[in-house]
């Protein structure tokens, strides 16, 4: 893995779009400690969090491209890949 | 209740599949005994999950493995093991896998791909048109569609159409061909896989192969035989379950004519419609890819030890009355549909998107060119597919 949790710097946020999300359960099998499914949808277990490989992943793997990785200062998108 | 003595556990699958019936049994275990002990026709006895909500745990937790299945006596229905490529692998090893192709099969990407599969429909309904009626929609419509669709999506010539079609079969057989003959295909698929990955890399190409072949010649975590196991399973993957679904589909719909009517009256439902026949339909007709606990985990009222292998029935979760209104009932308009037919977690089906506009299309189609669609011989002669790990039809005569 590229990337260790806790690693410093500015940090990120994770959106999930609900209207998007069909509850597949990909992210919270691929990032257990960041995804979490309520109701059957996932949300992010905390919105800032450090950098970590696994939020990228998570974001590249949904099908409905329903997760939002940015900085979290300048909103620049992290993930998903275009 | 957690008598794991040997004269509990029960044989699994509990019999031959009855058409797309789904057994009663599954009904009281879901009441009763969510958890019960199994064996399969091969391997080491298994717990098997039959309520939604567990089924959901068992594939979506973290504390349950497919990688942890390797090197066990997995409990199996063919007699020899089938282990390694992407279903035997956690994260991070099956992300790293997994994110080669997922971007490919994004919802966004796959409606890019509806209007030339549209095209693909049409074509196909006017050759059965063609040749009847009566006429076979296993034949002309289902079996060639998706695979026309992944042919151009993966970038394999569809010329070569009968050879993979016929070894695809070995990734689904049980009992339907032999252990030999199932080895003999799987290694006809990977080397045809390899050669054309070989000449993808002599000759780019922009289709999802030559991506494959860019990312692993870029990235030297990706050996060359992972990519053509991933390349050969989704070509192989990629058709049996649609080629099946279709007909299965059909099948249901002219079971069910008033739904049917229904939805020829409100076109706008095709995409319920398509959760509500992905929900309804028990394709499975056993079960496989069993996973295994890392800790002990308490599911179902029962504590499941570390170690032991856990699996599920999809069918029977997707009957689970706690989450389904009146879940025997086929409704084509059901709003809240949390079906689990794509399976769920991290080996949720990556074709799952594309499997869902394929079949849109093919119900839009159909509706369009065969409002009258209706079958041909009497429903008792048609002929059903055996030693499968899926239930669908072998032919499929229709008339409109």
């Amino acid at each position: 893995m590229s990337m260790e949790e806790g690693q410093s710097g500015p940090g990120w946020r994770l959106h999930v779009d609900p209207t998007r999300c069909i509850g597949s359960g990909i992210c919270a099998g691929t990032a257990p400690r960041h995804f979490g499914l309520v109701d059957g949808l996932s949300r992010p277990l905390a919105e800032r969090v450090s950098p970590a490989q696994a939020v990228l992943d998570a974001a590249d793997s949904c099908p409905m491209e329903a997760i939002l990785v940015s900085e979290a200062d300048s909103r620049r998108r992290i993930a998903p890949e275009p | 209740m957690t008598d794991t003595s040997e004269a509990t556990i029960q044989r699994y699958p509990f019999g031959d599949p009855d058409r797309l019936n789904l057994d009663p049994r599954y009904a009281r275990l879901r009441r009763d005994e969510p958890l019960i002990r199994v064996r399969l026709p091969y391997g080491e006895p298994a717990w098997l999950a039959t309520r939604h909500a567990d089924v959901r745990t068992v594939l979506g937790d973290a504390r349950f493995s497919r990688a942890a299945a390797v090197g066990r006596d997995e409990p199996r229905n063919t007699a020899r093991q089938i282990q390694g490529g992407i279903l035997s692998m956690d994260p991070p090893d099956h992300t790293r896998l997994r994110r080669l192709v997922a971007r490919a099969f994004t919802a966004r990407r796959v409606e890019e791909l509806r209007p030339r599969t549209r095209q693909i429909a049409d074509e196909l309904v006017d050759n059965l048109l063609a040749a009847g009626p009566p006429a076979d929609l296993v034949e002309h419509v289902a079996t060639p569609l998706p695979i026309r669709v992944i042919c151009d999506l993966l970038g394999v010539p569809v010329t070569d159409q009968d050879r993979f079609h016929t070894w695809s079969e070995a990734i689904v057989s049980t009992t339907s061909l032999s252990p030999e003959r199932i080895q003999q295909y799987i290694d006809n698929l990977f080397a045809y896989m390899g050669e054309l990955i070989a000449r993808r890399r002599d000759e780019p190409t922009d289709d999802l192969i030559g991506a494959m072949v860019r990312a692993r010649d870029a990235d030297d975590r990706l050996s060359e035989e992972e990519v053509v196991q991933l390349a050969a399973g989704l070509l192989a993957a990629g058709h049996e379950t649609t080629v099946t679904q279709i007909p299965n589909f059909a099948y249901v719909l002219l079971q069910h004519p008033d739904e049917w009517a229904r939805l020829r009256a409100d076109r706008t439902l095709v995409p319920r419609a398509v959760e509500e026949l992905m929900r309804f339909v028990p394709l499975g007709a056993t079960a496989a890819f069993a996973r295994y606990a890392k800790e002990d985990v308490e599911i179902g009222g029962v504590l499941v030890r570390a170690g032991e292998p856990v699996v599920v029935s999809i069918p029977s979760a997707n009957r689970d009355e706690t989450v389904f209104a009146d879940a025997d009932r086929l409704d084509l308009g059901r709003e809240v549909n949390p079906h689990l037919g794509f399976g769920h977690g991290v080996h949720h089906c990556v074709g799952a998107q594309l499997a869902r506009m394929e079949l849109q299309v093919v119900l839009d189609t159909l509706l369009d060119r065969t409002p009258g669609l209706r079958l041909a011989v009497p429903e008792p002669e048609l002929v059903w597919k055996s030693g499968l790990l899926v239930r669908g039809l072998t032919a499929m005569p229709v008339a409109w």
